[in-house]
């Protein structure tokens, strides 16, 4: 999700949209959703898999946070 | 003497790529594709040029993909140690990306994808790239992009400015950058980074040529 701080200008957007058709919206704010397959042996193992793929690549720290969750 | 060799490069997605070779022509200098997928050796190289385009689709975050290309392991290394580096739109997101340059480039604050001549002032600090504007020089280039409002925290906006990190400002902030940032440099001043297109202002023709300059002292 972008950080706090960042002006999330897409959710704005959605935001004022959802204004105009009468939704009485205090903030809307857009992130992503990622699913990763990994190959592992163990939930553990497949968590510390997937939470360095989203350090290193697909989460940018100085914008963004995320959050992980594990299905298997 | 052989002219200078300028590295242009490509990744996929990347549109700018022609604009940029023939920018660098224009003022005499050598201009040598390099490709994404390639290690490269820049021996030889006397500077690099990351051109705009979508690289990649701005899939993921714009130039994040780019930016962990196999091309970026030797020329991250080698603008680390100083090799003059020009990333421009898509390459300033590239480059943010790649930790070269601080910040990061997000969508514009109105939503809306800006193509316009807009004007820009000079700030405090400088690169190989129009080496010889001085600060509070104006000029006029084009810019053309959908991601381009500059972001830091403020604390690292106190270090652009303590460093004088800050390249070049925009007139009118027409994309809510912060501190209406449209270009930066590294602390080492070799890297530089700029929302606007100086391979599009090379000519009267063009609309202008006053980004003649931010090529035309390369090699030199």
């Amino acid at each position: 999700m972008p950080r706090v701080e960042v002006l999330d200008s897409q959710g704005r957007a959605i935001k004022d949209m959802l204004h105009q058709q009468g939704k009485d919206l205090i903030d809307c704010r857009m992130g992503k959703y990622i699913e990763l397959e990994v190959k592992a042996h163990s939930k553990e193992e497949a968590l510390r898999e997937a939470k360095v793929i989203a350090e290193e690549v697909l989460c940018n720290p100085l914008i963004e946070t995320f959050e992980m969750e594990i299905r298997s | 003497m052989s002219k200078a060799r300028v590295g242009v490069v490509r990744f996929p997605g990347t549109n700018c790529d022609h604009d940029i070779w023939s920018a660098v022509e224009m003022v005499g200098l050598k201009p040598v594709w390099l490709w994404h997928r390639d290690r490269v050796d820049l021996d030889g190289i006397q500077a690099v040029i990351i051109p705009g385009g979508f690289s990649y689709g701005d899939y993921l975050r714009c130039g994040a993909l780019a930016a962990r290309s196999p091309v970026m392991q030797d020329i991250v290394p080698a603008a680390q140690k100083g090799l003059p580096t020009l990333g421009v739109c898509n390459g300033f997101q590239i480059l943010c990306e790649s930790g070269l340059l601080p910040g990061a480039l997000l969508r514009n604050e109105k939503l809306n994808f800006i193509d316009r001549w807009v004007g820009l002032i000079k700030a405090e600090g400088h690169s190989p790239f129009a080496p010889e504007a001085s600060k509070g020089d104006q000029i006029r280039l084009p810019v053309a992009h959908g991601e381009g409002r500059y972001f830091i925290t403020e604390d690292g906006l106190k270090g652009l400015q303590d460093q004088e990190q800050i390249w070049w400002r925009y007139e009118e902030n027409i994309n809510g950058s912060v501190d209406g940032i449209a270009g930066v440099t590294n602390s080492n001043k070799n890297v530089a980074g700029l929302m606007p297109h100086p391979e599009r202002a090379m000519a009267a023709w063009m609309g202008g040529d006053q980004g003649v300059s931010f090529f035309s002292r390369l090699g030199l």
